[in-house]
């Protein structure tokens, strides 16, 4: 991946504690993964920002190099990198989640 | 790829994996694998899921675009 579009995604990622790729806006979900990820982050009353990779072909391979994960959407919690949609949904189940997004 | 070539793919590269295949909407492409590996012991869960992932690496790319996943040891 060349340096720009590393640079690119790692300040995506640390300009929010919680950074959410997705398909689509969070108002307006193109996938049912993706719009899973925002019901939970909904339910918990998250603060988080999001980019839609539909928007931006570059983002949406480099994110998956990046986070050596073939899918989106993808989440990260003060840079790090959390999972996807169903690991998402397993951490909000166990109390997990919560706990990284209130630290 | 039929959900019998998916089980074949994960069972090939986690040997000795148990592995079910829901296919809800008998479509091939909204599938969730259930996998159970004692080779998961001591990963994360993200480990757990990215060594799924990489016995599929190819599909991923392609036609089973949403897979869902749920690992076991």
């Amino acid at each position: 991946m060349d340096k720009e579009l590393q640079d690119k995604i790692e300040g995506l990622i640390s300009s929010k504690k919680i950074f959410l790729f997705m398909k689509g806006t969070p108002d307006a979900p193109m996938c049912g993964f993706s719009a899973g990820v925002t019901n939970v982050l909904r339910s918990l009353g998250a603060d988080y920002n999001s980019f839609n990779v539909l928007s931006d072909m570059s983002v949406r391979e480099g994110i998956k190099e990046f986070a050596n994960w073939p899918t989106i959407p993808q989440l990260y919690i003060d840079g790090e990198f959390i999972g996807g949609h169903d690991i998402v949904v397993e951490m909000a189940r166990s109390g997990e989640l919560q706990k990284k997004i209130g630290a | 790829m039929t959900v019998q070539e998916i089980r074949e793919k994960i069972q090939a590269g986690l040997p000795g994996s148990e592995v079910e295949i829901q296919d809800p909407y008998n479509d091939g492409v909204h599938i969730k694998a259930i996998v159970k590996f004692s080779g998961f012991a001591g990963k994360s869960i993200v480990e757990q899921h990215r060594m799924v992932y990489a016995t599929l690496k190819d599909e991923l790319k392609a036609e089973v675009h949403a897979l869902g996943l749920e690992t076991k040891v």
